[in-house]
């Protein structure tokens, strides 16, 4: 351990005379003290007529931006300064200068602000509906190439989206579909009771679960699960770029990336609707059975005469189309991903974000065009 | 004129029996693989070291158990004459800001701009003022061959060549007293990579720093004058100038120093 050595500045008949190390490491050990340096030197950089540097032990390049500030950017008049030290001060002196920027108050500042945002914002609108039906086009593109050379189809991909996207989500969406189902049913259950209704508790559920609640509940896990990890997966293959070594082999990105996650996606996400419908209508019937008094054989006996079988189809034409948006956005995202960390979290935020967003918008025009069916 | 004339001699610093780097009987594993066994290793204070040795000789491992990154799983290492895995983290963040690393890929944090890299350990001192940060800034951009109207840039808008010069430029930010360098000159063009070297001589001879690199370039170890410690069969081999290393006839060395020209 090199002992500490504190710099030290003696002013004294207008004579500056600086000794020890004046290095950043030696101002850390400082602590309280340091501030005293400091203003000793900002006082000396006024008063003193004459510096000594002869004392100084160790001198690093801070330390010596600090002394040149102090003489206000020049070497003082009077100054005794050591051979060894002085390479250190000549690069700074050497420094080129840099222009001042200038801050001119510009009027109406506010104005210029908000157009400013008005117009990014509709041109990134602009740019993603852009963006987003280029990639429309690629996919449709590659699924006609597929339909012509069928043994280029990666199925590897595709399955392990499959897997990833569908199988090892089965344990969260039963979890957490059983619960809603329950709270719903429970909740539904008291006020049904209050005018003795409480069969209607089956076609309350029904309904609310397999037209709705299952796809959306569906979609908005699976876009905070997947969705995310397709958009980072993506992402970090653009910052190291993979993709960028793909097309180099000649392999399609939107073929080999894009495509199967879509395509997974929209097998899975049907499949994963109808098990997360039938975890809530599991948990809205222990919940009936608790508190109404339901049996359970009885309430899944009773579902199919109160709930139209259409409304099974509707649910599940809803969950292939969020799939399919949740992964075309997640793609999406993914390869608009800067080389940064930044703008892959940005990115990630986004596309769950608009994922979802876009979800409940489209379950809105589902529900007007579909206003007619099976109710 | 009444300034009594200063006799004594000027305070040089000890030259420190111990050193400033000191590994005894490192042993460092990677799951089942072992890639030191009972290694010592000694870098003194002022000195210039080239690690050398074939790849997967554990060159970089060796390096980032020194900057205590990672633990070996036995046998003791000392910075400064203080035991790096025995110190609080207080003691350990106080040690680690006597030393500097350039990371082979530049590690810089790619949300910032280059400004904002070289000022952030700067920032982490907690003491400099904005004012004093910015002309630290300025010199140490000039320092590495960079003008300052590049700081703005982001690290993805920069090539690898002035990667690398950014990333030096943050390692020596904090005036470090011992600079660890992971291939400083790969990726470089040879003009580039020799001005880079006498660079780096030229601060380690004004700050005395102790530099420590791991390299594939001859010329690198020359232009630094460097001694040469070689890494083979899990541990430092051997340990000396060039010139030994050169004579010494041993198969890990000897296709090292066979390519090179000799100057």
């Amino acid at each position: 351990m090199t002992a500490p050595d504190p710099p030290v500045l003696r002013l004294s008949d207008g004579e500056a005379a600086l000794s020890g190390a004046w290095t950043l490491a030696e101002f850390d050990i400082l602590g309280r003290r340091r501030r005293l340096l400091f203003q000793a030197l900002s006082q000396a950089g006024s008063e003193a007529r004459s510096w000594n540097l002869e004392g100084i032990s160790r001198l690093d390049n801070a330390a010596a931006l600090l002394l040149w500030r102090a003489w206000r950017q020049r070497y003082p008049k009077q100054i005794i300064l050591p051979e060894r030290l002085a390479a250190a001060f000549s690069r700074i002196a050497r420094l080129p200068e840099q222009k001042e920027e200038s801050a001119r108050p510009v009027p109406f500042l506010w104005l210029e602000r908000l157009g400013r945002s008005v117009l990014s914002m509709s041109r990134r609108m602009l740019s993603f509906t852009l963006d987003v039906t280029e990639l429309l086009g690629a996919l449709v593109l590659s699924a006609y190439f597929l339909c012509r050379h069928p043994k280029a189809m990666p199925w590897k991909e595709f399955s392990a989206t499959l897997y990833k996207a569908g199988f090892e989500a089965m344990p969260v969406t039963l979890l957490v579909g059983f619960l809603i189902g329950l709270t719903i049913s429970y909740l539904s259950a008291l006020q049904l009771r209050l005018y003795g209704a409480d069969i209607f508790v089956v076609n309350l559920l029904g309904m609310g679960i397999i037209r709705e609640l299952g796809p959306v509940l569906a979609a908005v896990l699976v876009a905070g699960r997947s969705g995310s990890a397709m958009t980072a997966q993506i992402g970090v293959m653009r910052v190291t770029e993979e993709i960028d070594a793909l097309a180099v082999m000649g392999v399609s990105a939107t073929l080999r990336v894009v495509w199967p996650k879509v395509a997974a996606m929209l097998v899975v996400m049907p499949l994963l609707v109808v098990w997360v419908s039938f975890s809530a209508l599991l948990g809205g019937a222990v919940a009936a059975f608790v508190e109404l008094e339901l049996s359970i054989p009885y309430f899944f006996l009773r579902l199919p005469e109160v709930v139209a079988f259409s409304n099974l189809w509707i649910g599940l034409s809803k969950g292939a189309v969020f799939g399919f948006l949740i992964a075309l956005l997640a793609c999406h995202f993914g390869l608009k991903v800067r080389p940064n960390t930044e703008s892959l979290s940005r990115h990630t935020t986004a596309s769950v974000v608009t994922a979802i967003t876009l979800v409940i918008l489209t379950d809105a025009i589902f529900a007007l065009l579909t206003r007619q069916i099976g109710i | 004129m009444s300034r009594a004339p200063s006799l004594s001699p000027l305070p040089q610093p000890a030259a420190d029996a111990s050193g400033v780097i000191e590994l005894r009987g490192v042993w460092t594993r990677y799951r089942e693989t072992l890639i030191h066994r009972a290694l010592d290793f000694t870098a003194r204070q002022g000195e210039v070291i080239s690690l050398i040795g074939g790849s997967g000789s554990g060159k970089t491992t060796l390096l980032r158990v020194i900057l205590g990154l990672t633990a070996p799983a036995q046998g003791e290492v000392r910075l400064f004459g203080e035991s790096l895995h025995h110190a609080s983290l207080a003691q350990r963040q106080a040690l680690r800001r006597r030393l500097g690393m350039l990371f082979q890929q530049g590690a810089l944090f790619s949300a910032l701009s280059v400004y904002d890299n070289i000022a952030f350990p700067l920032r982490e001192l907690g003491f400099l003022d904005e004012g004093w940060i910015r002309e630290n800034v300025r010199l140490k951009l000039n320092m590495v061959g960079l003008d300052f109207g590049q700081a703005a840039l982001t690290p993805a808008e920069l090539s690898g060549g002035m990667i690398k010069r950014v990333a030096l430029a943050r390692a020596l930010a904090i005036e470090p007293e011992l600079l660890l360098l992971d291939e400083p000159t790969a990726g470089l063009d040879p003009p580039r990579s020799r001005s880079f070297v006498r660079l780096i001589r030229e601060l380690q001879e004004m700050l005395r720093l102790t530099v420590v690199l791991v390299t594939h370039d001859v010329e690198t170890i020359r232009g630094l004058e460097s001694s040469v410690a070689v890494l083979a069969e899990q541990r430092v081999l051997r340990q000396g100038s060039i010139a030994e290393i050169t004579a010494w006839d041993h198969p890990a060395t000897r296709e090292f120093f066979l390519s090179a020209p000799n100057p």
